[in-house]
């Protein structure tokens, strides 16, 4: 156990392997449990493309699996802003998540104006922003501003929710 | 003749005030987008796509155009002033931009570059102008079955070409392919991948896959690595240039602009590839070899003609034929999609108006970047100093914006989520996302022309190669596969000759391409040597899909394909 245990020390790109095994394996039972019977005019059928690419998946998952194992490991991606000498931050990421659920749950019933207030500042507050005052202001005018500019210039109606009749 | 008059009707409808005025938004986008850390111009086009769905076509179609060529302007500035490049493609004009800024020559070098991206931009569009119409004039003669085997094709290529690892790359097609199987099969209406949620039969919408792999993705994973310190920015005046880096540059921008048109029009060509060449060309063709390595003004000129020439050359393929070759292109293509205008040879028939005008506003928008980009370079690099707080909150916010409103659906952000994460680990994993769009994007076309084709054929599977070029083309993808395993059959053979890059030329090479032949193998050998692991997996997939082909996989397959691009370039190099 112990020995299995420092073997997967680091390799959580396994992880990435087995994720990829599981969409494969779930697009095969997919594509089997469709019921077409042959047809003359479409010969190849629903199914055919699911399994080529199940089955491609598999393989990229059991290969993917071998080269980790081995010792192979992804280039993370770089970038401008990016510092990768660091490990991944959880602490931002995670809050970020929070924001972007908390939307997604409050949408329908709050509104655009204020899910989309809280979307911005929960944002900016995560990745670092401590400017209270002002990252208020600029998210009620970023949501504000979305909402009249989608109605107005695009016809498109975001939900008003809690605020309706006010905007 | 007529397609001068095409594209003269294409001004008329692109130079209308209102399509000037989109022209202008999205090269001012492009500009920024590029400038901007984190975020490029295939982000900038999905964020959009929802705002301009109440947009005539060709007005959204001229600003994304204009947005596409301004991230090629932008991402140079930063790569000049601040050393990080954004893009790939930016990366040689960082080598010795960056030089020329740190000593003072800040503003020549930001002026060789935009100066020279707007010949090559220039050139390169008129390059597109003389042969989109031969290519379709072809395309529009080829059968399902040849069809097919382009798009196989095309998504070999760019899985296996570009990118460090094959192997990742093929998981990241294999994701893209099977995120395109969701929803109602188009023939039989049979209801695949959906899991019993209704909202899923008519698939995943596009602009919420591309938006949650190029926008949430990159910002989640910018955000878990994001850099606390502030670069620093080299301070910078009004671009000009002295009569002495005229006279140095010319030359390298036609060179340049050479290279980068034939590499941007193949399946995976990219800009990579060229601005190196170009790169090494001019260090070798240089009078003053000795300034490469602290500031040589040519090394900044090539490169940029190059990444704009290429940038055109992306077009070729993608207008005339539906093909999308880089991750801009790629939404460009979904935009199409979204708009109910089918991509392919046809396009050119069916919406002639829409397609010149693009091609016309190009011509349009380059000059504008010359002009905004030029006097206004100094404002352009204040953009730096957003803080990034604002900026990464100021992607997630318009992409769940931009998500929800496609159908005012929550259900959308949760499919946006999810993908976003995967976007995220796609990152961190090293998976590349270009296989997956294009996957996404060319997977359900390919079903449809496997389908067409074999009812041709009454089932008969010998109707995928019932026509010449569908043989050729799958001679050429067996090339594209096998060609890494013969490589490293030389390799182990005669090691010494390889690490010095001294590939044997194929009989029949002239001398005059020899150059191109050897830089390009002497790449080939730098990424094979590192990735010798995912080769050998690699390659026993590959041997097993395609067994027939195995035979010609005899005698250096590596240097047709070679010595095809180093013909076309040639041939561009006569032709300018």
């Amino acid at each position: 156990m112990k020995q299995l245990v420092s073997r997967l020390k680091g390799r959580s790109e396994l992880g990435l392997a087995a994720l990829l095994g599981a969409f494969g394996v779930i697009v095969i039972l997919d594509a089997l449990s469709l019921n077409v019977p042959y047809s003359q005019a479409d010969p190849v059928g629903p199914k055919t493309l699911p399994y080529i690419v199940g089955a491609l998946l598999l393989v990229c998952a059991v290969l993917l699996a071998i080269n980790v194992l081995r010792g192979g490991h992804g280039e993370a991606e770089g970038g401008e802003d990016v510092d990768l000498t660091h490990p991944t931050d959880w602490r931002t990421v995670v809050p970020l998540l929070g924001a972007f659920v908390l939307n997604i749950a409050l949408i329908d019933t709050v509104g655009w104006v204020i899910s989309g207030t809280l979307l911005f500042w929960g944002s900016v507050w995560a990745l670092g922003s401590r400017r209270y005052i002002r990252d208020g202001i600029i998210s009620v005018v970023m949501a504000l501003g979305t909402f009249y500019g989608f109605y107005l210039g695009l016809g498109i109606k975001l939900p008003a929710g809690l605020l309706e009749g006010v905007l | 003749m007529e397609t001068f008059d095409l594209l003269m009707q294409g001004f008329s409808t692109a130079a209308t005030p209102i399509n000037l005025l989109y022209a202008f938004i999205g090269v001012l986008l492009g500009t920024a987008v590029g400038v901007l850390p984190g975020i490029g111009p295939a982000m900038a086009v999905a964020l959009l796509l929802p705002v301009t769905y109440s947009l005539e076509p060709t007005s959204a179609f001229i600003m994304f155009a204009g947005i596409y060529y301004g991230g090629m302007y932008g991402g140079s500035t930063t790569s000049i002033l601040l050393n990080t490049p954004g893009e790939s493609s930016t990366v040689i004009t960082a080598i010795e931009g960056h030089k020329m800024a740190k000593s003072g020559r800040a503003a020549q070098a930001l002026a060789t570059a935009a100066i020279g991206s707007f010949v090559a931009g220039t050139i390169g569009t008129a390059l597109l102008v003389a042969f989109a119409p031969v290519v379709v004039d072809f395309a529009v003669s080829l059968g399902d079955p040849s069809y097919l085997a382009i798009i196989v094709l095309a998504l070999i290529a760019v899985t296996a070409v570009l990118g460090g690892s094959k192997l990742r790359g093929f998981s990241a097609l294999g994701i893209g392919l099977a995120i395109g199987l969701v929803g109602a099969d188009p023939v039989t209406g049979q209801q695949r991948l959906i899991f019993g949620q209704p909202l899923l039969v008519d698939g995943l919408d596009i602009v919420v896959v591309a938006v949650a792999i190029f926008a949430v993705g990159e910002a989640l994973w910018i955000a878990a690595h994001l850099r606390r310190k502030p670069m620093q920015t080299i301070p910078v005046g009004r671009p000009w240039m002295g009569k002495q880096d005229w006279k140095r540059s010319w030359k390298p921008w036609l060179r340049g602009t050479a290279y980068g048109f034939p590499f941007g029009a193949l399946p995976a060509g990219g800009a990579e590839i060229p601005t190196f060449l170009s790169y090494v060309t001019e260090k070798k063709l240089s009078k003053h070899p000795e300034e490469f390595g602290h500031g040589a003004i040519e090394g900044v000129a090539g490169p940029e003609a190059a990444n704009n020439a290429s940038a055109a050359g992306t077009l070729t393929p993608m207008l005339a034929l539906g093909l999308p070759t880089n991750a801009t292109a790629a939404v460009m293509l979904a935009a199409f999609i979204q708009f109910g205008i089918q991509p392919g040879p046809l396009l050119f028939d069916s919406e002639p108006q829409l397609v010149w005008a693009l091609i016309a506003s190009l011509f349009i928008g380059n000059t504008l970047l010359l002009l905004i980009n030029l006097p206004l370079a100094p404002v352009w690099a204040k953009l730096l100093q957003l803080p990034r707080p604002y900026l990464y909150a100021g992607i997630l916010f318009f992409a769940t914006l931009g998500a929800y409103a496609v159908n005012l659906q929550t259900f959308d952000l949760v499919i946006l989520l999810l993908l976003g994460l995967l976007g995220f680990a796609m990152r961190r994993y090293g998976l590349p996302v270009l296989p997956l769009v294009i996957g996404l994007i060319l997977g359900p076309r390919a079903e449809e022309s496997l389908r067409t084709s074999l009812q041709l054929s009454a089932g008969n599977i010998s109707g995928l190669w019932s026509e010449p070029v569908a043989v050729v083309v799958y001679i050429i993808v067996a090339l594209v596969l096998l060609a890494p395993l013969a490589l490293k059959v030389i390799h182990r053979r005669r090691p010494e000759s390889v690490l010095l890059g001294n590939i044997p030329q194929a009989p029949g090479e002239t001398a005059a391409t020899d150059d191109d032949g050897s830089v390009a193998n002497g790449d080939a050998n730098g990424d094979n040597d590192s990735d010798n692991d995912n080769d050998k997996d690699h390659d026993k997939d590959t041997g097993s899909v395609l067994p027939e082909h195995a035979g010609s996989s005899g005698g250096g397959p590596a240097e047709p394909a070679g010595r095809h691009r180093s013909d076309e370039i040639q041939n561009e190099r006569e032709r300018s």
